[in-house]
């Protein structure tokens, strides 16, 4: 009885160090509650890993954290298919946009700015690992000013994250098409729930969020 | 006797988190804001395979969603309507576009400056 005690509490507290991110102090949110977004333009991500499939594998996932915890999230194509039709062909080029200019055709309160540093499945002798780190910035479109930062990993091993939170939040995505998407996809979604949901180092709750669920 | 009160006890605190489960996954008690449908993986699925939904197919999906998220009594995400209607516009149908275009202003006032814009260039067109 004592054991297996011991193990839940054991298990109960490797849960919680994963989910809360070890012991780093809460994140200062000064400026983000001097200047809290209604409405966040994302654009294409930077892509610093080997993976070009990353840019829009990553892309194709961040609306729904953001607008479940309760923002106005732009269309992402849209964005990007009016972006490139006004001179701006590249995620680079989208993220030298200047935030007045960004403000002023899309009336967008902040703008999230993502850098893939990881995106891929590696290969070793008998498993494999898919990988992202996703490192992110909030800023504001009138004063510039760095609402909220942060950076995250999510690892998945073959036969299962291990993590049942994880392969909920993926088992809840509805698939368009019967076709196998790149596991890295998936794993976005992973890493978007450890970077922008932890309590203290995620964004806080947006204006759509349900007043019950808080 | 005393092992196996702990045991049933154990099993019947077990049942509702297995009965919840299946509902999560399935989505009956969605825990979600919106009624997502297959917004974002027609957003993965217009990069990652293009050509592979065409724009027909891919709205044919969207007014399926829509239907369901009638049904299940949820809105449908940010987004979602002004991405039919640039679906729309992308067909040639730039009345219908409008018609999205408006019902994402409606829904999400946020959106207003940009499909204001978007609704401009229909115009001119």
């Amino acid at each position: 009885m004592k054991t297996r005690l011991l193990r839940l509490g054991l298990c109960g507290l490797a849960l919680t160090v994963m989910l809360t991110g070890c012991v780093t102090p809460p994140y200062d949110y000064t400026n983000f509650r001097a200047h809290p977004p209604r409405s966040i333009l994302v654009l294409p991500p930077l892509n610093e890993s080997t993976a070009v499939e990353g840019t829009y594998g990553y892309l194709s996932t961040v609306t729904m954290p953001l607008a479940e915890m309760g923002y106005y999230v732009y269309p992402v194509v849209v964005v990007d298919q009016f972006m490139k039709e006004n001179g701006l062909p590249t995620a680079g080029e989208m993220h030298q946009a200047p935030l007045d200019k960004i403000r002023d055709i899309f009336g967008a309160d902040a703008v999230l700015y993502v850098t893939l540093k990881q995106y891929g499945t590696k290969y070793q002798v008998i498993n494999s690992a898919t990988i992202v780190t996703v490192q992110a910035k909030l800023v504001d479109t009138k004063t510039g000013m760095v609402l909220w930062e942060g950076t995250a990993t999510a690892q998945q091993n073959s036969g299962g994250s291990g993590n049942i939170f994880a392969d909920l939040i993926v088992a809840a995505v509805d698939q368009a098409i019967n076709s196998s998407t790149d596991q890295a996809h998936d794993v976005s979604r992973m890493a978007n729930a450890l970077l922008l949901t932890p309590k203290d180092h995620g964004l806080l709750y947006g204006p759509y969020y349900p007043k019950d669920k808080q | 006797m005393e092992a196996g009160e702990t045991v049933s006890n154990a099993r019947l605190k077990l049942l509702p988190l297995l009965l919840a489960v299946p509902l999560l996954i399935t989505g009956c008690q969605s825990p979600y804001v919106y009624h997502w449908g297959r917004y974002e993986s027609l957003v993965y699925v217009t990069y990652a395979k293009p050509g592979k939904v065409p724009p027909e197919a891919q709205v044919q999906k969207m007014e399926e969603d829509l239907q369901k998220a009638a049904a299940a009594n949820k809105p449908v995400p940010p987004g979602f309507h002004a991405y039919l209607g640039y679906l729309d516009y992308q067909l040639g149908k730039p009345g219908l576009a409008r018609q999205e275009f408006e019902k994402e202003k409606a829904q999400f006032p946020e959106s207003t400056v940009f499909m204001d814009r978007m609704l401009a260039s229909l115009a001119k067109k």
